[in-house]
């Protein structure tokens, strides 16, 4: 066989190389079954959908070739210049609903706090992969101000939902670090007691969806009407659904951001709670899935960073799921896999191509 | 605390990342459990509250107008229908900035300052959640340049609605009233008939004459839609449909093309005319002029147009045929000779010597004819309209006995007819002056008071549909049909015709011998009496009197018409049948202000019957006869 000659198999071989058959398997059925969902609640969206997953599976790809080692290294400039652009956008933000998220670099906006997701957890395996030899009360105390600082920043936007996300990922790896259990007790009960001090120093609209949360039908017109129609749309669906594409919440607009944040509660009327099921245990599978290779994982960082990916997955679902069945207040955080959007669909492919990568990896350094 | 440092050790560490693995692992499982309880919850136990409450959502009844029925005169006539036009309207409660939306609509569609007042009176009116019209009747360019443009304008729609027409404009505007939009007092009416689920939707309500007492007809049942609607509220399908049910029709006893040739008869002058056809009551025409274009109110009537209706001398709002009380005049005197028959108080060849004046406790009454009438029996007191006849002769009967007779022919009471507003008009009797007044001393009924009664003068108080309607009673031989503007009530559904009043009230038993002497005598008038330029020429015959009513008194004084301020000149009368040997037709006339009765009021009763019995047309309005002379 020439060198030079074209061998699909061979081309095969190589592109599949880095992939974990077992996670995009689960991951594959997931696609399907939101492109499913897409179809019913928004089907103009579904081509440009498509487009976002290829572009994701590519960035997927990329990450899975990355060696550990290599993203290692990317750890600490990911960090410092996602800070500095945090900070930037405090400065020169554009503002838009209020909020100024984004970056304008004249030819296009970019939305900094996302690259956060994934430089937190690196940031943070890396700083305890350095420390492994010896963990003392300043590196937790070090790690802790690693994760607030850009947390702060991006609270500060606001954007609860992404400064919700990027805490979770760094919480994540300073509890899989080995955070004393009396500590975060007392962090728990600390944070309980510190409850009325956050609440002064929420915004207005913040304050107002966790009211709304406690009791919807104060205002079932105004700041209620999402939670109040996203439950009755949940509710009414049974457990069998109404049927694909009969969802009559999703199709009469009752159902606000159908195909985005709330696009769970179209699967919920149409696919009922057997569909809701299906759901969660493919979460709970892709989780599991996380979960094992970070438990194989070779190094602290490594496993650090896979565990963390992995239960930020799970917080990503969780709190959406959360908050359209009205137990968590609305913060802007999308189903994974399944609501529209590119970025937090290419963010959560990176996430799974560096799993991936971490698992084909996991004999290399014992070699 | 954490002071002591942690030696690696990586199996143990490796033990430890994945103890906390598993608890993480196990926290996952947990959380995903809660979530699955919420969803048990929400989808199986309380499944059939959000079942409801999506149904809630997803469907609305909307109700559907019924047609309003038509009113038609007897021979079919449209007087008032329907037409659909589309109108801008705004929902003040989704509007943030009225004035802000009402200046942007108006680059749109043709919005006058008479519009927007209109629409200002509406918004005062009403409750905010219903939607009120800026404009109404778009032309075809104005709907299409807004709907072009409806996104921009939330709680702005077109909607196609029914109107109100009447195609005839100001014709028989008393007869048949106007609807307007629904108020808090027609609110009321709904609701004490029980029809709050029937007028759901409806925005229109008859306000007066025959589409206010024929509401509950002329409304129909309302239809009801279950439409599948929006998060915006917008119709996307219907889901069933029950239809509504038109309103009845009405078809008048009313002769339109008489009512026309009645109103022009009366050119500029203002009066009344009720023609009723004897055997049936049946309401042949219902004069009030000048009436108003109940067009105007439809939709809402803008305020400068309410201001000139409400403001005009001459009145227009007034029903004068039901609503006007005039002293009878010398109309008054065929009625009185037939009490006098009816209570043996005179014979017909009983007769008297006029002197030209009666004098009765220190007060002279005058005849106006200088001299008087010489020998005067029955027959000539009707014809020559001799005052002093009656002077005398209500002088013998005495106010009781006069009253007694005249309520049986309907004096003093209502009539009945089939529409709001007529008065009762004023039946001097004792009885009545001790209710009137108050002091002791005006109480008293004084036996001088009696004479003038006699001629129709004094308290005497009438309603011209009251003098038709005794006319009528004369003309029919005593028997009494209630006067009715209805002929029948056609189910629009069926087809069937309910009709109205077909059997008569009461039947008076006066000898027929004396009803012959009136009619004799009222056939006189027009033949050699005071009514006999009037009706020269005549192809017919026709039996009336003539009557003038006293508007200012002169104090003695003799009347001269040229001197007299126009709206101080006497009310002129005239009643009137025929053909005198079988009459379909009676009527009575009024002309305010205009002077004699034979001067004004008779040439328009001729103009009418001459179009009723001949289908002759007139030229023009009736002329006012210069040389005629009530010689009184």
């Amino acid at each position: 066989m020439n060198e030079f000659s074209f061998s699909p198999r061979e081309w095969g071989q190589r592109l599949a190389a880095p992939i974990d058959a077992v996670l995009l398997a689960f991951l594959a059925l997931l696609l399907g079954y939101a492109l499913l969902l897409m179809m019913s609640a928004s089907p103009e969206r579904l081509n440009n959908q498509l487009i976002n997953i290829a572009v994701a599976l590519v960035a997927m790809r990329v990450a899975a070739q990355v060696p550990p080692q290599r993203l290692m290294h990317l750890a600490l400039p990911l960090y410092l210049g996602g800070v500095l652009l945090l900070v930037a956008v405090a400065l020169f933000g554009d503002v838009s609903k209020g909020a100024r998220r984004w970056l304008n670099l004249g030819f296009m906006r970019i939305q900094p706090s996302e690259i956060m997701k994934i430089a937190m957890p690196l940031m943070l395996a890396w700083y305890f992969q350095k420390h492994e030899a010896m963990l003392r009360l300043r590196d937790w105390v070090v790690a802790t101000l690693i994760l607030l600082l850009p947390v702060a920043l991006i609270a500060r936007q606001p954007d609860l939902g992404t400064a919700i996300l990027v805490l979770a990922a760094g919480f994540f790896v300073i509890f899989l670090a080995g955070l004393s259990w009396k500590v975060l007790v007392a962090l728990a009960l600390g944070g309980l007691a510190s409850l009325p001090v956050v609440w002064t120093m929420l915004h207005d609209y913040q304050r107002q969806r966790i009211l709304t949360l406690l009791d919807p039908e104060v205002d079932p017109l105004g700041k209620g009407f999402h939670i109040i129609q996203s439950t009755i749309a949940v509710g009414s669906g049974g457990i069998l659904g109404k049927g694909w594409g009969g969802g009559t919440q999703t199709h009469l607009e009752f159902l606000p951001e159908r195909h985005t944040d709330f696009i769970f509660a179209v699967l919920s009327e149409e696919f009922g709670l057997l569909g809701n099921t299906f759901l969660l245990v493919l979460y709970a599978l892709i989780i599991g899935r996380g979960l094992m290779i970070a438990a194989n994982a070779p190094t602290l960082f490594s496993r650090l960073l896979a565990g963390s990916i992995t239960l930020i997955f799970f917080t990503y679902a969780f709190v959406n799921m959360g908050m359209v069945s009205g137990i968590l207040p609305v913060v802007g955080v999308p189903l994974p896999f399944v609501s529209y959007g590119g970025t937090a669909l290419v963010t959560l492919f990176l996430g799974v191509g560096i799993l991936m990568s971490i698992h084909k990896h996991r004999m290399l350094v014992q070699k | 605390m954490m002071r002591q440092a942690e030696f690696r050790n990586p199996e143990q560490e490796l033990d430890r990342f994945q103890r906390r693995l598993a608890v993480a692992g196990g926290f996952v499982l947990f959380a995903f459990f809660l979530l699955f309880s919420r969803f048990f919850w929400l989808q199986v136990i309380q499944h059939e509250h959000f079942q409801t409450r999506a149904e809630d959502n997803r469907i609305s009844i909307v109700p559907t107008v019924p047609n309003r029925g038509v009113i038609a005169d007897r021979n079919g006539v449209v007087l008032a229908h329907n037409y659909s036009a589309y109108t801008l309207e705004i929902t003040p409660s989704k509007v943030a900035d009225l004035e802000d939306v009402i200046s942007e609509l108006a680059t749109l569609v043709d919005i006058q300052p008479k519009d927007h007042k209109r629409f200002r009176k509406l918004l005062d009116e009403s409750k905010n959640f219903e939607s009120l019209p800026i404009r109404t009747r778009l032309t075809d360019e104005e709907v299409a340049r807004f709907i072009a443009q409806r996104f921009r304008f939330p709680g702005v729609e077109i909607k196609a609605r029914l109107f109100r027409q009447y195609p005839q404009g100001a014709l028989a505007s008393h007869a048949l009233g106007h609807i307007g939009r629904i108020n808090d007092r027609d609110i009321a009416t709904i609701e004490k008939s029980d029809a709050e689920d029937n007028y759901r939707g409806t925005v229109h309500f008859g306000k007066t004459g025959l589409e206010q007492k024929y509401e509950f007809e002329l409304h129909g049942q309302a239809g009801y839609e279950q439409v599948e609607v929006d998060a915006a509220g917008r119709a996307v399908r219907v889901l069933s449909r029950t239809a509504p049910v038109s309103g009845n029709n009405l078809t008048l006893t009313l002769d339109a093309k008489l009512q026309e040739v009645a109103e022009k008869a009366f050119g500029k002058r203002r009066g009344a005319l009720v023609a009723i056809e004897p055997s049936t009551g049946g309401v042949l025409a219902l004069v009030s002029v000048p009436g108003y274009d109940p067009n105007l109110f439809v939709d809402g009537i803008s305020p400068p147009d309410w201001e000139a209706l409400n403001t005009s001398e001459d009145k227009p709002m007034v029903n004068r045929a039901l609503n006007g009380a005039y002293p009878p005049g010398s109309t008054f005197k065929p009625f009185m000779a037939l009490a006098a028959l009816e209570l043996g108080k005179r014979t017909p060849q009983q007769a008297i010597s006029d002197p030209g004046f009666f004098t009765f406790g220190g007060h002279t009454f005058r005849d106006d004819k200088k001299g008087g009438h010489g020998m005067v029996d029955m027959y000539k007191s009707i014809v020559q309209s001799c005052d002093t006849y009656y002077y005398v002769l209500a002088g013998d009967m005495g106010i009781d006995a006069i009253s007694g007779f005249m309520r049986k022919l309907g004096f003093g009471s209502r009539t009945g007819i089939d529409i709001e507003g007529e008065s009762e008009g004023v039946l001097p009797s004792q009885e009545w002056k001790k209710k009137r007044f108050r002091k002791p001393e005006q109480q008293k009924w004084y036996a001088g008071e009696t004479i003038s009664i006699g001629i129709g003068q004094g308290y005497n108080a009438y309603t011209p549909i009251q003098l038709a309607q005794a006319t009528a009673i004369i003309a029919n031989g005593g028997i009494i049909y209630r006067p009715h503007l209805v002929k029948h009530i056609e189910n629009t559904g069926t087809g069937a015709r309910t009709p109205v009043e077909p059997s008569p009230l009461q039947a008076l038993s006066f000898k027929p011998g004396n009803i012959a002497t009136i009619r004799q005598a009222m056939v006189g008038v027009n033949k050699e009496g005071t009514g006999a330029r009037a009706f020269a020429g005549a192809e017919f015959v026709a039996a009336g009197k003539t009557g003038t009513a006293q508007v200012y008194s002169l104090k003695g004084a003799k009347y001269e018409v040229g001197k007299v301020q126009e709206r101080l000149r006497d009310h002129a009368l005239f009643i009137a049948y025929a053909p005198a040997e079988q009459p379909i037709i009676a009527l009575a006339v009024l002309v305010e202000n205009g002077g004699f009765g034979a001067q004004s009021a008779a040439p328009i009763a001729r103009q009418v019957l001459d179009y009723y019995l001949l289908g002759k047309l007139p030229k023009s309005a009736a002329p006012e006869d210069e040389e005629a002379v009530e010689d009184e």
